[in-house]
């Protein structure tokens, strides 16, 4: 009998379909300096953190960016423009092949995804000084049921306690 | 050591020219010598001083540790059988390789990976690998006594929960050392058992001092810092000042709001949001409550030499200043709150941590402009920043227009560098 119901490879190769090309598209966001456009990666009521590997897997909740919904992330776009005090600088993202770790690609309202996604982020400075910015790991529950694909919740593992200055633009 | 065996034992620094008295003008090259370097860490780290070194609560339990540093020398602080806590270098008395080599862990002995000699919980050396040595061969020699190798010990003394230790056992005592007016300060934001809540570490491209100076300028605020002003949030009519430890070591810069309680500056944000393009879209973020009970929404705590404990309404953050070099620091954000937090209580001190560390709406800029100073050193040998905002003098003042307190950093720097 003829299933018409993708098999599990099947939903599994649609969501890392899915997951790489929204990544591809946050991070060309983020690198083109495109930032006015970034909030719109996430839902309204999205939860956005900025965390070490020490801090998560130790369970304890600080974070360096810690936003509770869209809102406080375009705060943060206005801020960047706007108020703080930062050389210029720009990322580059290189980001690896999800890993799907929970739901899937269904009808109706599309579902939900849950990805683990490794990034490493090169940082150049104005003046052509190039570091290994950061690494780490986005933990991500992306929600498919709107018009185009949005982060609900979006954890950034970085793999190291250290941030070199500061960090201004989002990761 | 006395002053006498120290001067005779650390060369004076060659080249640092401090040819006048007082505070208000400070010689560039202080920041990127190298004898200077090396000399504060005889004189001022391993000297009369104390330095924090950990929270009470991140060693709770016998046998628990932290591996951290004193200036940049490594140090074990250890949660004793008895319920005291004990210090001493992280580095074998052997071939002086790292002993713990994890950030926390739990031990009822520290034994070096590298020969296994074992230190007990005080530094004490309890253990060499073959010291009787193999089948009749080798070992030790007779006059080999353990008690000659143990670990170089701090001396250590708790203030609210704030783990301090001092290499010098003749310095004052801590409560002396801080003074009233700063252990009161301490206490207030300090009361009940503290709650780790995370941590990060900043990587300045500058010299330890230059963040030390930045933590006690007031007078860069509202210029260097653009978000409260960008955002129009209405800091109402505040008052405060600084308070400067007799030493002029220590101090306080604080402010609170006058004559209105500090959550009109959240509703006025509030009603802003909605109407007002340039008004935060979430002003959740300066909602707080007035945990200590007096109106204080601000106070930045600072004690020589290297730690800063900081409230911003509801974020509570001890930092650390690690020396990694004459031209490299650290900044170790720990983050806390109480072990009776309830969870909207922490929910609000996570969110106003957005203000704060390498990502701060409020701070980022000052892990940069060390840097900005630190790369115009080149060719600023011979000449010396100025510091006369306020006065000449180290003292108490209302106003915030002042660099007093960097002028007490000052004096107790000097008085300790014998420059």
């Amino acid at each position: 009998m003829p299933e018409s119901k993708p098999t599990a490879g099947a939903r599994n190769g649609r969501a890392i379909a899915e997951v790489t090309a929204l990544l591809a598209d946050y991070a060309a966001c983020i690198d083109a300096d495109d930032l006015e456009a970034w909030p719109d990666f996430f839902t309204a009521d999205c939860h956005y953190k900025i965390t070490t590997a020490y801090n998560h897997a130790k369970g304890l909740p600080v974070g360096l960016i810690y936003a509770h919904n869209r809102a406080m992330l375009e705060d943060r776009v206005v801020a960047l423009r706007k108020a703080n005090v930062y050389e210029p600088q720009r990322y580059r993202h290189i980001v690896s092949t999800p890993r799907i770790t929970g739901g899937g690609v269904t009808g109706g309202d599309g579902g939900r995804i849950e990805a683990e996604t490794g990034f490493l982020v090169v940082r150049t400075m104005h003046d052509g000084t190039q570091d290994l910015f950061a690494s780490g790991v986005y933990l991500d529950r992306i929600d498919l049921s709107g018009n185009r694909p949005r982060f609900a919740e979006k954890i950034v593992v970085l793999d190291s306690d250290k941030v070199d200055t500061l960090l201004a633009i989002p990761l | 050591m006395t002053d006498a065996a120290r001067a005779t034992a650390i060369p004076p620094a060659a080249s640092p020219v401090w040819p006048e008295d007082g505070y208000t003008h400070i010689p560039f090259a202080l920041y990127d010598d190298p004898a200077i370097y090396a000399r504060e860490r005889e004189r001022i780290f391993m000297g009369p001083v104390w330095n924090y070194l950990a929270l009470e609560c991140e060693i709770p339990e016998a046998g628990d540790y932290k591996a951290t540093t004193v200036g940049d020398m490594p140090v074990v602080v250890v949660r004793a059988r008895d319920g005291g806590i004990n210090a001493f270098e992280n580095r074998c008395a052997h071939r002086g390789a790292q002993l713990c080599l994890e950030r926390f862990g739990n031990a009822r002995a520290f034994t070096c990976v590298y020969h296994a000699w074992t230190y007990d919980e005080a530094g004490k050396l309890i253990g060499v690998a073959f010291e009787k040595g193999v089948k009749g061969g080798g070992g030790m020699p007779p006059s080999f006594r353990r008690g000659d190798h143990n670990l170089r010990t701090l001396r250590t003394a708790t203030r609210a929960g704030l783990v301090f230790g001092t290499f010098d056992h003749g310095a004052p005592a801590l409560d002396d050392y801080l003074g009233p007016e700063i252990c009161g300060r301490i206490d207030r934001v300090l009361p009940r058992p503290a709650r780790v809540l995370g941590y990060n570490t900043q990587v300045l491209r500058n010299n330890w001092k230059l963040y030390a100076e930045n933590v006690k300028d007031p007078y860069h605020a509202s210029i260097l810092h653009l978000f409260f002003t960008t955002f129009r949030v209405n800091r109402l009519t505040q008052k405060g000042g600084i308070i400067v430890s007799e030493s002029g070591a220590h101090h306080v810069s604080y402010s609170m709001l006058d004559g209105e309680d500090a959550d009109a500056e959240y509703r006025a944000a509030k009603l802003r949001a909605d109407s007002d393009e340039f008004g935060l879209r979430e002003p959740a973020l300066l909602e707080g409550r007035d945990e200590f009970g007096d109106g204080i929404t601000l106070q930045i705590l600072s004690v020589f030499p290297g730690l800063v404990l900081q409230q911003i309404r509801n974020n509570l953050v001890v930092r650390q200043i690690v020396p990694t070099g004459p031209e490299g620091a650290e900044v170790v954000w720990t983050h806390y709150g109480f072990a009776d937090d309830d969870a909207a209580l922490t929910e609000l001190r996570l969110r106003q941590a957005n203000m704060v560390g390498p990502a701060g709406y409020v701070s980022m800029e000052d892990g940069a402009v060390g840097a900005f100073i630190q790369r115009a050193l080149p060719g600023a040998g011979g000449r010396r920043s100025v510091l006369l905002m306020g006065g000449e003098d180290v003292g108490s003042q209302e106003s915030r227009a002042t660099e007093t307190s960097i002028r007490g950093f000052w004096k107790m720097y000097r008085r300790l560098m014998d420059l």
